[in-house]
């Protein structure tokens, strides 16, 4: 390891030009001749469109257009759809219903985008949207997921009847009803997983710019993957043929998987830039991103555990409905799928398991991935069906989970994930010995002398990163595939330009994957580029979700570097005339191992193009490409401890101390790393004590459409983190790596909610545990 | 936010000639409640009136226990005052707990008081500590001011100047945010003066800023917070929303009431 190399606590790169205000967000970009847009939404939640009356609008100072779903339809812009393709147990293809970009007939949420205003400025635009006359026709509104399904609900589209995409299982059904029979314990819980915004720092935007002359279209969008967006853009969305669309993500102020979805608008403003003639941009006010960015996690579910009279877990089984919103959006039937019910087996050896997930339409913002995207809904399951176990058996959380932990791998489970490696004993003693966990009862006490009630509550995850391998994914209904492409371009100079098919909008690639050269060549930080998000740069690529960047974007990177440095040697090898099998590359130079001969990188990088002197038969150049595809999932696990502290009188919880120990597998920057788990249990304790989205159930009004009412994580409701680390090598990728971008937020609410509960001594709570529930809980329990 | 034509006004004549010629004009001060509606469009008056730079109506006047503090006073003015920490400490805790430092350095106490958001602060200080607002055209008593939600007794082009009171003997103020929006969910500002206990409310009923006279009596021949153990107090005209419903609240009342007082007998 280098100072600069794997392992290295290397300040991000990129940080100065965030930190100074001088990031280049998709809203900074200019493109002459630029004109503004403005969406008009849909104030109801449904309701049939009579008709549109834009006249007056189009008379208003600056207006350029205005254009409607009908237009949209005639010009044979294709509907927005879901690109995982799920059957339900009966053998049928899931009912999606059809999403027009722009509103054609019916709208389906509030926010639902009905037309498109083009101005010279964007206030006019505004202006003019609130000018365009829809006439519409109130309908009856379904919101709530459980009551999506009952007989006379309101029907969100013809094609799902019952308002069901889809009936799905996974697991032996049978297996997990003969082992409740047999069992000697059952805990079941009703469970809500709470329904969350994303809230990204930088709102979604977009930049269509149709050049006529060429017939070419740029769009410049907040994705977390350009090339997806392309891809969809021009084989189902028919806005232009691949080689007529260049897609640019630039700098992405966080995205934590709402920014991988191609939404209504970036597809319109590109048909709108060719409609009327000019470059079209559209930058999301804070109040659209509240009301159309996917929304999160909204699971209703029951579950039971059962476990024999030795407390070992025999069987699992959950019953889930997931609501999609209004719409399927890209990957919304994974997530309550095999992103969900496939880790149901937790850390644990349960033999049989099984779960039925119904996914149903209702009357609110479509609902797709999410930082964690399933887990953190499957590992909420699992860990607290585990803690009230052991609760109600009176026995340690701590022992209970120890004596179910799978110990030996590769593991299969019978909800078809193969577990290829982890420690899980080791993980539980670094978080309780970072806790004192024995010492808990002593702390309890002196809490209590100070009028707080102290709890504390632990959540052993495992999650799957990376979505790969493709040919897996293809077999469970993905329309892509999953690999990661990178192309290493050394110059001639022997300066090193990194493209990769992953994008970063936040995750420090730029200085993560530089740390993969640096370690390679012994090459200074600032001799390595890294060049993503442009789809005229980097050929083909799959974006940055799943905490796939470190499993196979990285693994790409190392693919691409192993050809060059087989290059390199050859080339050294052939000047230092020595043989190539002797050739070591560090510090910057090649040398012959052993001896004292060496040719400096630049040099040799120069001879790779100046040819003069190349092995007979070599192409002249120092550049290669690699794609990478997975052998398997990535498994990182880990270990989460939380305290708190509860003020009676108010109901208030201060989280006092927080563990989180983690096995990511080969950590290539702790610093990068620490900073995602950071980011990851303030998500997650986010979900569990602060955020909940709201809609008004009759109307489908979005209650919490601003932080006066969605409450976001501050500095002040979290503690100081402590965040050890053990290590188990991942088997499946050159590099070793788990994955670490998603963790946090998977792990940590049920460790928030064990806390609480043991704490009030009621279980009977949901996420987002306010000061007002748990202040009535703690009534409930008191009354009891 | 809609076009508005924005005025400095120079003087609270000129000011006043501004508004009588307006179609429905707004006049500023701070603008932490006014800007932000006028942003989402919930607000579009067709003219602003920015009072920030008219002569006299800031700062801070302290004679003895007689406290008048100008409509245009920053809370950060009156959060680093030392005469006000001196004489009035829970207003100055107050005033250093409103919002953020950006708030604190442009939201006022007059702007503060003639919006009366039944979350904001100082209408609590004011109506607990018998206070005076002062306007160009008169003086009113707090228990008159404050009229209901968002409503005051200012007439439509009426401006408040000043506030002012006599310090009280002991006073106390605590707050409990809500989650989101961190402005008061339920605030209680008790004062014990030679008038008597006065316990204000804000954050949590249903027309605004109220004084809660049943912890009133109670703390009138007691004034602890043990005066208020096992005391309760209706829910019937507190808030209820997501954040808390009024039952919540009801609780909240009495706990921040013990709190406060704890903390002015402290």
């Amino acid at each position: 390891m280098g100072i600069e190399g794997i392992g290295a606590r290397v300040a991000r790169k990129e940080d100065k030009r965030f930190i100074t205000g001088a990031g280049r967000y998709t809203d900074d970009f200019v493109v002459p001749g630029m004109k503004f847009a403005a969406f008009v939404r849909s104030p109801h939640a449904h309701a049939r469109i009579r008709g549109i009356d834009a006249d007056a609008a189009r008379q208003m100072p600056g207006v350029i257009d205005v254009l409607t779903g009908p237009e949209m339809k005639a010009d044979g812009i294709g509907n927005i759809i879901c690109g995982w393709m799920i059957h339900s147990k009966d053998g049928s293809p899931m009912k999606m219903g059809a999403w027009s970009p722009l509103a054609t007939e019916t709208v389906r949420y509030v926010g639902d985008a009905v037309a498109i205003v083009v101005a010279e400025t964007k206030a006019q635009a505004r202006d003019a949207a609130e000018a365009v006359e829809v006439d519409y026709e109130e309908l009856e509104a379904v919101i709530l997921p459980e009551k999506a399904m009952d007989p006379g609900a309101p029907q969100v589209h013809p094609e799902a009847e019952n308002n069901l995409t889809f009936d799905w299982e996974v697991g032996d059904e049978a297996a997990v009803k003969a082992a409740f029979e047999k069992a000697t314990h059952r805990v079941k819980l009703d469970i809500l997983n709470n329904r969350l915004i994303p809230n990204a720092i930088e709102p979604r935007s977009a930049i269509g710019h149709y050049n006529k002359a060429e017939d070419h279209y740029t769009c410049y969008t907040t994705s977390q993957n350009p090339h997806v967006a392309r891809l969809v853009m021009s084989a189902f969305y028919n806005v232009a043929p691949e080689n007529k669309l260049r897609v640019i993500a630039p700098d992405v102020g966080g995205g934590f998987g709402s920014k991988i979805y191609i939404y209504p608008e970036e597809i319109t403003c590109l048909w709108a830039s060719k409609k009327t003639g000019v470059p079209v941009k559209w930058t999301a006010d804070r109040s659209e991103s509240f009301l159309t960015d996917a929304h999160a996690r909204d699971h209703v579910t029951t579950a039971e555990i059962a476990l024999d009279a030795d407390h070992r877990i025999t069987a699992l089984r959950a019953d889930t409905i997931a609501n999609l919103g209004a719409y399927m959006s890209l990957f919304s039937s994974a997530t309550p799928t095999y992103l969900y019910a496939t880790l149901l087996s937790g850390q644990y050896e349960i033999p049989a398991i099984y779960c039925n997930v119904k996914a149903v339409y209702t009357h609110t913002c479509p609902v797709d991935a999410y930082r964690g995207a399933g887990r953190p809904e499957a590992t909420f399951v699992v860990e607290r069906l585990v803690e009230t176990a052991a609760r109600e058996l009176g026995i340690s959380p701590a022992e209970l989970r120890r004596k179910n932990f799978i110990k030996s791998f590769p593991y299969q489970t019978p909800v078809i994930m193969n577990y290829d490696s982890g420690d899980f004993d080791a993980l539980i003693d670094a978080a309780t010995k970072a806790i004192d966990y024995d010492g808990f009862a002593r702390r309890k006490e002196e809490a209590k002398s100070r009028g707080k009630l102290r709890g504390i509550g632990m959540s052993c995850y495992i999650e799957a990163c990376g979505i790969a391998p493709s040919a897996a994914v293809g077999s469970l209904g993905a329309g892509v595939g999953l690999w990661e492409s990178a192309e290493v371009r050394v110059n001639a100079v022997g300066t090193v330009e990194v493209l990769t098919g992953a994008h970063s909008h936040g995750q420090g690639h730029e200085t993560t994957f530089a740390q993969l050269v640096c370690d390679r060549f012994g090459l200074p930080m600032d001799n390595v580029s890294i060049v993503h998000g442009d789809t005229d740069k980097v050929q083909m690529g799959m974006g940055t979700y799943g905490s796939r960047s470190g499993p196979v974007g990285m693994s790409a990177i190392v693919k691409a570097l192993d050809k060059v440095e087989a290059k390199a040697k050859k080339i050294a090898a052939h000047i230092l005339e020595a043989d190539e099998g002797d050739i070591v590359i560090e510090n910057g130079e090649c040398k012959v191992a052993g001896t004292d001969k060496t040719v400096p990188w630049f040099q040799l990088a120069l001879a790779a193009y100046t040819a003069h002197n190349l092995p007979g038969g070599m192409e002249p150049g120092l550049k290669e490409g690699a794609f990478y595809d997975p052998t398997n999932f990535t498994f990182p696990s880990g270990c989460y401890i939380c305290e708190v502290e509860i003020d009676p009188e108010t109901g208030k919880t201060e989280i006092v101390q927080f563990v989180a120990a983690d096995d990511f597998g080969r950590v290539i920057n702790p610093m990068i790393v620490e900073g995602q788990v950071h980011g990851g249990l303030a998500q997650g304790i986010g979900q569990a004590l602060l955020e909940g989205a709201a809609y008004d159930r009759n109307t489908g009004q979005l209650v919490t459409g601003s932080y006066m009412d969605y409450t976001m994580p501050r500095a002040d409701d979290l503690p100081s983190f402590q965040v050890p680390m053990t290590e188990t090598i991942c088997p499946g990728n050159p590099l070793g790596i788990k994955g670490c971008g998603e963790a946090g937020a998977i792990g940590s609410p049920p460790a928030v909610m064990n806390a609480i509960t043991d704490a009030i001594g009621n279980n009977d709570l949901t996420m987002p545990a306010t000061p007002q529930k748990v202040w009535a809980a703690l009534n409930a329990a008191t009354r009891h | 936010m809609y076009q508005t034509n924005y005025h400095r006004a120079s003087s609270l004549e000129d000011a006043a000639n501004v508004h009588a010629g307006a179609d429905e004009a707004k006049y500023l001060l701070g603008g932490m409640t006014l800007i932000p509606a006028m942003k989402t469009r919930l607000a579009a008056p067709s003219d602003l009136i920015d009072l920030r730079h008219v002569d006299g109506l800031k700062g801070i006047r302290v004679s003895g226990r007689e406290v008048e503090i100008g409509a245009a006073t920053t809370h950060a003015d009156i959060a680093q005052s030392k005469e006000i920490e001196s004489v009035c400490p829970a207003l100055h805790y107050m005033a250093n707990h409103i919002g953020d430092p950006l708030v604190r350095h442009l939201g006022t106490i007059g702007g503060s008081v003639a919006n009366n958001d039944p979350a904001q602060d100082y209408p609590a200080a004011l109506l607990a500590v018998d206070g005076t607002i002062v306007t160009n055209k008169r003086e009113l008593k707090a228990d008159a001011f404050f009229t209901g939600l968002f409503e005051t007794a200012l007439e439509d082009d009426e401006i408040v100047t000043a506030v002012k009171f006599t310090a009280p003997e002991r006073c106390g103020y605590e707050k409990f945010r809500n989650p989101a929006s961190r402005y008061a969910m339920t605030g209680v500002f008790v004062a014990k003066s030679a008038g008597g206990v006065r316990v204000a409310v804000t954050g949590a009923g249903e027309n605004g800023v109220y004084r809660a006279k049943e912890l009133e009596e109670k703390l009138a021949s007691n004034f602890a917070p043990s005066a208020l153990d096992g005391a309760t107090v209706p829910s019937s005209n507190l808030m209820s929303d997501i954040h808390a419903s009024s039952e919540y609240r009801a609780n909240l009342v009495v706990v921040m009431a013990k709190r406060a007082v704890a903390k002015a007998a402290g």
